[in-house]
């Protein structure tokens, strides 16, 4: 993974420097609340429902076990011991103070991590696939191009006050699991007929108020112009993107108004009077930063250990089928731990469940995590010889369940236990959910289904692109929950549709009971939930919900 | 007649404080004054935008609250949730603080 | 009050309001509602004319008449407002602008490099600045990935050098 130079070192360490004195300054009067509030989110910090939020940036989800180790010891030195991973594979500490914030960040640099950017109306954590670099069906690890934007990206000094926050994601293979396609810009790494590699342009995608797919400004861009390219996106966006009204500021209004093709002849325009006749990037920076993500070293593996386990041990054989996803390295596996054990709040991690991951990912990862979208965690370079031990480690910190991508795996946004924009509590309703399917084998039987929960219109749970999407709005004070099927992150992402009503806060699980009820009474050969409901519609799911009244 | 409160948070640390009886702030909502009337809320809210300009709190606000036992107690479920804290238990030694429904 | 190139400095410019009398004494800054009325007048003006910009007027309409002004001044309505950074660096890099460029409006002090970056010469201070700290941030962090219009190296240019 990438590690830092004295440059990048430089600037991080004189960011916290000059965040101190911003500090200071707030503190001692000579900056007013108003005049503070755009650096402080520019550095990530937020003023919660309880406290500061602190959201540090996982560079493209990924970190190492010295990385994991200071966020621990962060959660349990500022904070109350635990810590929030998100659908943007960053991480979130709800109890940050102020006049410590400055020290948080201070810790931060000394692991090469920061949380420039993760706030505020710039560019943020460029997010990619949490398998890249392991994945069979994997182009080229997308990390690559991820490093080079985030560098570009960093206080960019034109695109630091764009008209709303900009969000890019890269993926590198034939699977979308970077959700690219609900991004303001979405790259997809592909070879031409020359077998030259590039990417297709995607812009306009997004969820919240008006969830929208990426549309296509480009079928083919040569690696060497991603920067001017995307300079060219940019600038488009930040001269004619809306100011009026926050929300109407995203670049998807601006496509969408603009028509695509009017909006491609823009950039198209801009782009060819800004680029340059050679590489944006010189090679051999490109090559120094490509090196970082050469594959490690791997060894030969006698998996017969491995294979025996799966029918010695039936615990080990479901996690196996559950977390475990075939690795491009022969031998090797890809290992996702579950944050989401049965009845608690998705995506959190105590400090010493933190200071275990980074403990196996030493011995069994190559020192390597990876955050995903998704609120998990992922150790990608793991021996099949090494799987049983790695469980029997995840086993004894509450790590090891065994429901990733099925029901149990609940996406859900912090709500309003803990966020200001919040309309209704969404962490409750994941644990009642969770409760209710928490047989693995049901899960198992039910197979694929990803739930995910929003507490507002924003959507930071991803609602609209779950295949069960619950959306919590407060209705004349009362917390009522909208149910949407249909949504899709992968590459044939789609919105998913309202069904019907919202309900009311006790009859939203038995809700989700009855939808997974018809499912199973309507499937087909091994269908998944997805493709049932692509099958038959919604006709039947409503009729289940409303028409038994 | 709706009764009011103030609330902010603390500038330094960010955690949830109230306007209290003794004009100082309180970590607990029940110790909050309880104004009756547009007048008292707009001293208030002076007093409040005093104790912003001297750096004490951040961001005051009026939140409408109803009065048990002498006490006063939010009625929004959002400013519930910031009196209690999060409804659920959320830290490997925290207890589960107050439900709000 | 008045920055430039990095030093608090006298500002020897006047603003003309729209219907203002144009002075023969001294360099005038008009609005572009101005210019486009008396465009005859300020090309014959015998003391410098600077133009000022807001961040909805068109930066097409007066590219032809670049050569004309010896300062544009781009006024940011509110300091969250960034469209004055992109239509300084295409003033810069694709015109080849070579007058001062002035930062007017709602500039915060963190945000001193970022303009200087984007080819701002100049910022005026909103009322009660203190200019030392604005003069104490135009460094705070001396290293930068991308590309500068003042010409100093971006950190990938440096790593090549090495």
């Amino acid at each position: 993974m990438y590690r830092y130079d004295r440059y990048d070192t430089q600037l991080v360490t004189e960011r916290v420097s000059q965040f101190r004195d911003q500090v200071a300054r707030r503190l001692d009067g000579s900056l007013s609340e108003e005049q503070f509030r755009p650096l402080r989110l520019l550095n990530g910090l937020y003023l919660q429902l309880h406290a500061y939020m602190l959201r540090v940036a996982i560079p493209y989800g990924t970190l190492s076990s010295a990385q994991m180790r200071m966020l621990a010891h962060i959660a349990r030195r500022y904070d109350r011991g635990y810590g929030h991973f998100t659908t943007r594979q960053n991480i979130q500490f709800n109890w940050t103070r102020l006049e410590e914030a400055p020290d948080v960040l201070a810790d931060l640099a000394k692991v090469e991590m920061h949380a420039i950017q993760t706030s505020g109306n710039t560019i943020r954590n460029t997010t990619a696939d949490p398998f890249a670099g392991v994945a069979a069906d994997e182009i080229e690890d997308p990390r690559i191009t991820c490093e080079i934007i985030r560098q570009w990206s960093t206080l960019h000094p034109e695109f630091s006050f764009l008209p709303r926050k900009f969000k890019i994601a890269v993926t590198g293979a034939l699977d979308d699991r970077a959700a690219v396609k609900v991004h303001d810009i979405g790259l997809i790494l592909r070879r031409n007929e020359a077998s030259e590699t590039g990417y297709e342009v995607m812009v306009g995608g997004g969820q919240g108020r008006t969830p929208m797919i990426a549309k296509t400004i480009r079928d083919f861009l040569p690696k060497d112009h991603l920067l001017s390219y995307l300079e060219a996106i940019l600038r488009v966006y930040n001269l004619a993107g809306r100011r009026d009204n926050k929300y109407k500021a995203r670049i998807k209004i601006l496509v969408h108004e603009t028509g695509v093709d009017r909006f491609r002849d823009q950039v198209e325009a801009e782009w060819a009077a800004l680029r340059k006749t050679g590489p944006d990037l010189d090679p051999a920076e490109v090559a120094r930063i490509a090196r970082f993500f050469a594959p490690p070293a791997y060894d030969s593996v006698d998996s017969a250990g491995y294979r025996a386990m799966l029918f010695e041990d039936q615990a080990f054989a479901d996690w196996v089928r559950a977390n475990v996803a075939p690795h491009k390295q022969d031998g090797y596996a890809i290992a996702s731990i579950s944050l989401k054990p049965e009845g608690a709040p998705p995506g959190d991690a105590t400090a010493d469940q933190m200071d275990a991951v980074a403990d196996l990912a030493v011995r069994f990862s190559l020192d390597e995590i990876r955050v995903t979208h998704e609120q998990n965690l992922v150790l990608p370079h793991v021996r099949q010889s090494d799987l049983y031990e790695l469980w029997q480690g995840l086993r004894k910190h509450g790590l090891a369940t065994a429901n990733i991508g099925l029901i149990g795996d609940i996406i859900a946004c912090p709500g309003l236990d803990y966020c200001g924009l919040a309309t209704a509590r969404s962490i409750p309703v994941a644990q009642r959910i969770s409760r209710l399917f928490s047989s693995l084998d049901r899960q198992h039987d039910i197979g694929e289904l990803r739930l995910k929960i929003s507490g507002c219109i924003n959507a930071c749970g991803h609602h609209h692109v779950g295949h069960i999407g619950i959306l919590g709005v407060d209705r004349k004070g009362d917390e009522v929950y909208q149910i949407t099927l249909g949504g899709r992150a992968d590459e044939n992402a789609a919105i998913g549709k309202i069904i019907g009503p919202a309900f009311a806060s006790e009859d939203v699980v038995e809700a989700v009971e009855t939808i997974v009820r018809t499912y199973i009474g309507l499937r087909q050969d091994g269908e998944r939930f997805v493709d049932t409901y692509e099958r038959v519609g919604q006709k039947p799911f409503k009729e289940a919900l409303y028409d038994a009244d | 007649m709706t009764q009011h409160a103030i609330t902010a948070n603390w500038l330094g640390s960010g955690l949830v404080v109230y306007l209290a009886w003794d004009g100082g702030w309180s970590e607990q909502v029940a110790d909050s004054f309880i104004s009756g009337s547009a007048e008292e809320d707009a001293w208030l809210l002076d007093i409040a935008g005093r104790a912003a300009d001297a750096r004490i709190v951040v961001d005051p606000y009026l939140i409408e609250v109803t009065e048990q036992d002498g006490a006063a107690w939010p009625a929004l479920r959002r400013e519930q949730i910031r009196a209690g804290g999060p409804t659920i238990a959320y830290a490997p030694d925290a207890t589960v603080l107050r439900r709000v429904a | 009050m008045l920055i430039k190139n990095g030093a608090v400095a006298e500002d020897r410019w006047i603003a003309i309001d729209d219907d203002g009398e144009l002075s023969g004494e001294w360099p005038v800054i008009v609005s572009l509602a101005r210019w486009r009325k008396d465009r005859d007048l300020l090309q014959t003006h015998n003391t410098p004319v600077g133009l000022r910009l807001s961040s909805d007027d068109p930066l097409d309409e007066i590219v032809p008449d670049l050569d004309r002004f010896f300062l544009i001044a781009l006024d940011f309505p509110a300091f969250t407002d960034g469209r004055p950074y992109s239509t300084s660096r295409l003033l810069r890099e694709r015109h080849g602008f070579t007058g001062e460029l002035r930062a007017v409006g709602q500039v915060l002090r963190d945000q001193a490099q970022f303009l200087t970056r984007c080819g701002f010469d100049s910022f005026e201070l909103p009322g009660g600045s203190d200019a030392e700290d604005w003069l104490r941030g135009l460094d705070s962090i001396a290293v930068h990935y991308q590309p500068a219009s003042d010409g100093s190296a971006a950190i990938p240019e440096k790593r090549i050098q090495l």
